[in-house]
């Protein structure tokens, strides 16, 4: 049988140790009634035939389009280091450091990983993890709730749709009131914004980039908040900090963020790697574990869980959040994806997303009914208005090999024209020729 | 372990003193022990009104959190601001310095209904 | 001392390759006003690829790990994980595939192969654990309690039940209590009796008509299985509370007993436990939720439906579902591995698992229960509990016995954890473990009461064996240094 060890001599021997005949014996408490009959699942196979078996499934999923779809979650290239390291299995096959002496690796790992994290957003304190850039944000304004004691929250509709409806998934049940606020030829309403600030909002939320890939200063809105006694929470794309400004400087109170483009695949969906960073002054509210640096019995420099009178294992159901399990490994290989990048790597990296997406801007602007907004700057992804549906234009440029991009119109209403399209350093100007080529053919 | 014969007691290891007609609370010697080395309090808004057994603060240590309940009924008057950045003051002097926040508009005759040192010492015992 | 990897940095170094821009791409300026960007560039290290390979293959060597070391860490189901299934994880058709592709038009058709993994580990699991349907989105156990909470919530709030409060009982992970509190929901917390089940009398007390749902672990966290589940499953229907199965404890029953068999009507699973993908050093986890029937109409966005000619497609427009939970379709990559171990074990691999687990543990129990006080002395199941109070008399207690452990090369099992159980040492060997690898933690662990009889006083300088020994926690509280 694959991965039991003992033969039947064995467990025979350990059976009689325990002093009974049969394994049954020790499923005694269980009224017979309620054992289960036999599974209808298939019989094991082998490993050779589990491989091949996958390697269809596999081949039925397309691995061959071009990638101009981002939408929050990014083609980026992922140097072969970070899978060697993080593919060590003294980091995937431990688990949560309770035990520092035992941990000394994972933990000096999150530490690290908590400080590129401050110093790429300009925040003060990072946690260990949350799940997912979606469910950050969701943690971060209950965070804000649970810090001002105010329950109303002013969504700004540049956040990623799904993220809002994440939102409002998780307050259902908890008394919270929304206001949305839509932008604005593609960028923030401030006007609508500071009416929309009151003495009783817990917290405005807002994304940069936005998701129509619009690059935004926020810091007049920071203002407009804290004026209120206002919380500010920005979902960001870790990649931008390359070169933009961060939501520290611009005074944001916490940040959260997905990191699947620090190293991590596509993979579908996940795992994923949620990030939050904030105020030392907010620490206590924070969510999620915390590693802290401290000494050992001779002075000697050590990390452990810090804070966690902040956490379910302590505090039950007066706890900052129910998370106990996080995304340890996703954070392990973002930091050692930082640490690869550096400091001028994520600086390049960065400038070279925008460049190629400013390139194929002005590329795709030249095709016939194809509108760019050249006023409004953007980073790596950006709008086009198409001259008829998008969803259908995507649909064409399927079969021309490409994942052209996301049509707006699933989400918001009255873009049914409009496409998002992405480019990371992974697309060459020739990817980006053809895709002009097939996108002019299809319209 | 110590336990004042000035003071009245709950069954949930906290004291009061009566001080004119403002009470003083704080958590017994017990307690801090129990808890072992406390790293933070979380005191509540000054002006708040409180029901009694209402949480009023947190008290951390490394590895637990204990809910400090409202003995009586009252507005929360003062708090022991020093408790801010010496939280161990709990433990070195939970009867003096360690003091948690003090109550007025209080009944007296509630505080008089709480356990004696003899009974709280007896309760502890178990 | 080791370096933080900022610490190694030097100035101009450089670890990494990026494509170069063709003169076309490279005239062109970019479209952003000056005030958006940064002033400053982020202080990241500035180190080789070696200087990174070198830095994170030592901190690895600072691990204690399953793959190199015995690892009972009670209620955590620390079992082996298949290489084979980070194999096939890693295939280009799993890994590289963008999670919004079946939201285009056409699209769904290119992710057949995942969509076909998710639909199959569905069924799978609803044949499994006796639910009549799955979603796999919850990316943690806990995320999956959360979710399961709000389905609750969902179905009393249709019923126009008004429902206030959940049980939980006192031998519980923090996690449930902490679920139904974020779901809205009162806690009451109920006693357990001098079996360590959930006391009835308190149960029944407890339970009226504002009760929304009871959350168990069954067996529950001392390893011990409630052979009253049934009347509990009766008594809390009767006022239409629902029963909540919290999976944590899923190996010690898996292919024994189903608990949608046994009255549940929500389970979690957690696959980072029992179907065997890897931990991560804390994650990334699944925790997939199966509910019954009357559960279906409020499961969160998308669906995984199958289509009349046989192909998969997602549902996003469901009146009564909670809505997303998650952005897509949870950790797939988590899922995927699980898929992988069903496959490889199959009906009659499944039922071992639980057999060997329980053989396992109760043969641990059987041998260190002369030295070690057991608290409740019955048969257990997956994990036995011990309490280390015999021990704590000398002055050692279980934390000193977790760092004697260390130094001789075991991970510790769980520590004052049940919380009910003072000096709590809860011990999982899972099935994988070998009779000779149990064993000699049983060697250790006799040897090391013996020494607590006669040497305690050595307890307190453990562990000897480690890059550093016990640290100042409260130095850390205090201190506040969480970043470099």
């Amino acid at each position: 049988m694959p991965f039991i060890a003992n033969t039947d001599e064995q467990r025979k021997e350990m059976l009689d140790a325990i002093g009974v005949s049969s394994s049954d014996e020790l499923f005694a408490d269980i009224p017979k009634d309620l054992l289960a009959g036999e599974l209808n699942i298939p019989a094991g196979k082998s490993e050779m035939r589990v491989i091949s078996d996958m390697q269809k499934l596999a081949n039925r999923n397309a691995n061959n389009l071009t990638c101009f779809l981002g939408g929050g979650f990014y083609d980026h290239f992922i140097p072969s280091a970070v899978d060697a390291l993080s593919n060590r299995s003294e980091f995937y096959t431990a688990y949560t450091p309770y035990q520092p002496e035992a941990s000394q690796g994972t933990l000096q790992a999150i530490f690290e990983y908590q400080s590129a994290i401050c110093r790429l957003t300009g925040m003060e304190v990072a946690n260990a993890s949350l799940y997912d850039g979606g469910t950050a944000l969701c943690e971060a304004a209950l965070m804000a709730i649970n810090i001002t004691g105010r329950n109303r929250i002013v969504l700004d509709s540049g956040v990623n749709p799904i993220y809002r409806n994440m939102i409002y998934s998780y307050s259902k049940n908890l008394s919270i009131e929304f206001e949305e606020i839509e932008v604005k030829h593609g960028q923030s309403d401030r006007a609508k914004i500071e009416a929309a600030l009151t003495d009783d909002t817990a917290a405005i939320i807002f994304q940069n980039p936005n998701f129509f890939g619009g690059v935004d200063d926020f810091s007049d809105v920071v203002e407009m908040a804290h004026a209120k006694g206002c919380l500010t929470i920005a979902s960001v794309y870790p990649v931008s900090l390359g070169i933009l400004k961060t939501p520290g400087s611009m005074g944001v109170d916490i940040v959260t963020g997905e990191g699947q483009s620090l190293g991590i695949p596509l993979s579908f969906g996940g795992p994923y790697l949620g990030f939050m960073a904030t105020r030392m002054k907010h620490v206590r509210k924070m969510p999620g574990r915390l590693v802290g640096e401290t000494e050992d019995t001779n002075g000697k420099r050590g990390y452990v869980l810090t804070l966690q009178a902040r956490e379910q294992h302590i505090r039950r159901d007066k706890a900052t959040s129910n998370i106990c399990s996080n995304e340890s490994l996703c954070a392990v290989r973002a930091i050692i994806y930082m640490s690869l990048l550096g400091k001028q790597g994520m600086h390049d990296l960065a400038h070279t997303c925008a460049t190629k997406a400013e390139y194929a801007k002005t590329r795709l602007s030249k095709i016939k009914g194809v509108k760019v907004k050249k006023t409004t700057p953007t980073f790596n992804e950006f709008t086009l208005e198409l001259p008829c549906d998008a969803s259908i234009v995507v649909s064409k440029m399927i079969d021309k090999g490409f994942a052209a991009g996301f049509p707006l119109g699933r989400y918001y209403k009255g873009m049914d024209n409009f496409l998002l399209v992405a480019i990371t350093e992974k697309r060459t100007r020739e990817e980006i020729g053809m895709y002009a080529e097939a996108l002019e053919s299809v319209l | 372990m110590s336990t004042p014969d000035t003071l009245k007691y709950t069954k949930d290891h906290e004291w009061v003193r009566l001080d004119g007609d403002t009470a003083v609370i704080g958590i017994t010697d017990h307690a801090q022990s129990e808890l072992g080395d406390i790293t933070y309090v979380e005191l509540p808004a000054e002006g708040k009104k409180v029901c009694s057994g209402e949480e009023i603060a947190v008290i951390e240590s490394v590895k637990a959190a204990s809910d400090i309940l409202a003995p009586i009924a009252g507005t929360v008057s003062e708090l022991n601001s020093t408790l801010d950045d010496e939280p161990e003051a709990i433990n070195d002097s939970p009867y003096e310095n360690g003091w948690i926040c003090k109550l007025t508009d209080i009944d007296t005759a509630a505080v008089d209904a709480l356990m004696s040192a003899a009974d709280y010492e007896a309760f502890i015992a178990g | 001392m080791s370096k933080l990897i900022f610490e190694k940095s030097v100035s101009g170094r450089k670890g990494y390759s990026l494509p170069t821009l063709s003169d076309s791409e490279a005239a062109c300026k970019l479209h952003i006003p000056e005030k958006y960007f940064a002033t400053e560039v982020a202080e990241l290290p500035e180190v080789s690829e070696l200087d990174v390979v070198r830095h994170f293959t030592n901190l690895s060597l600072k691990n204690v790990s399953l793959d190199a070391n015995f690892y009972p860490l009670g209620s955590c189901t620390m079992k082996y994980n298949p290489k084979v299934c980070e194999r096939i994880a890693a295939m280009d058709g799993f890994s590289s595939l963008h999670p919004l592709l079946p939201q285009l038009r056409g699209g769904g058709m290119l992710t057949q192969g995942a969509l076909e993994v998710l639909h199959d580990t569905e069924e799978l699991l609803c044949e499994i654990v006796g639910m009549d349907a799955f979603t796999l989105q919850p990316m943690a156990g806990a995320h999956g309690e959360l979710t399961g909470i709000m389905l609750i919530a969902a179905y009393h709030r249709e019923k126009g039940n008004k429902k206030t409060k959940v049980l939980i009982p006192d031998s519980a992970h923090g996690t449930n209590p902490s679920s139904a509190a974020i779901g809205g929901y009162k806690v009451i917390t109920v006693p357990s009796d001098a079996n360590g089940c959930m006391d009835m009398e308190a149960f029944e007390e407890a339970l009226d008509d504002e009760v929304a749902a009871i959350m168990l672990t069954s067996p529950n966290t001392l390893g011990l299985f409630n052979p009253d589940i049934h009347t509990l499953a009766d008594k809390a229907h009767a006022v239409d509370a629902l029963l909540y199965y919290d999976g944590a404890n899923l190996n010690a029953i898996l292919g024994k007993v189903r608990p949608g068999d046994l009255g549940f009507d929500v389970v979690h699973l957690n696959l980072h436990k029992t179907f065997a993908t890897p931990h991560g050093g804390g994650g990334p986890g699944a925790g997939p939720v199966g509910v019954k029937k009357s559960l279906i109409p409020y499961m969160p966005t998308s669906q995984i439906v199958k289509r009349s000619d046989g192909t998969l497609t997602l549902e996003y427009e469901r009146e009564k579902s909670i809505g997303y939970i998650a952005p897509f379709y949870g950790n797939f990559g988590i899922v995927l591995r699980a898929y992988i171990y069903i496959q490889l074990l199959g009906k009659d691999g499944l039922l071992r698992v639980s057999e060997n687990a329980v053989i396992n543990a109760n043969y641990i129990q059987k041998k260190l229960q002369d030295k070690y006080d057991l608290p409740f002395s019955r048969k257990c199941l997956h994990e036995c509990v011990f309490s280390a109070t015999r021990q704590a008399k000398n002055g050692v207690t279980a934390l000193d016995i977790a760092k004697a452990l260390i130094d001789r090369g075991f991970h510790p099992p769980t520590i004052y954890f049940p919380l009910i159980v003072k000096e709590a040492m809860m011990i999982e060997p899972t099935e994988t473990e070998s009779k000779e690898d149990i064993d000699s933690f049983i060697d250790a662990m006799l040897e090391i009461a013996e020494l607590a009889e006669t040497d305690p006083e050595s307890f307190h300088a453990l562990p000897l064996t480690t890059p550093i020994t016990r640290l100042d926690e409260k130095k850390a509280v205090k201190d506040k240094k969480f970043t470099a």
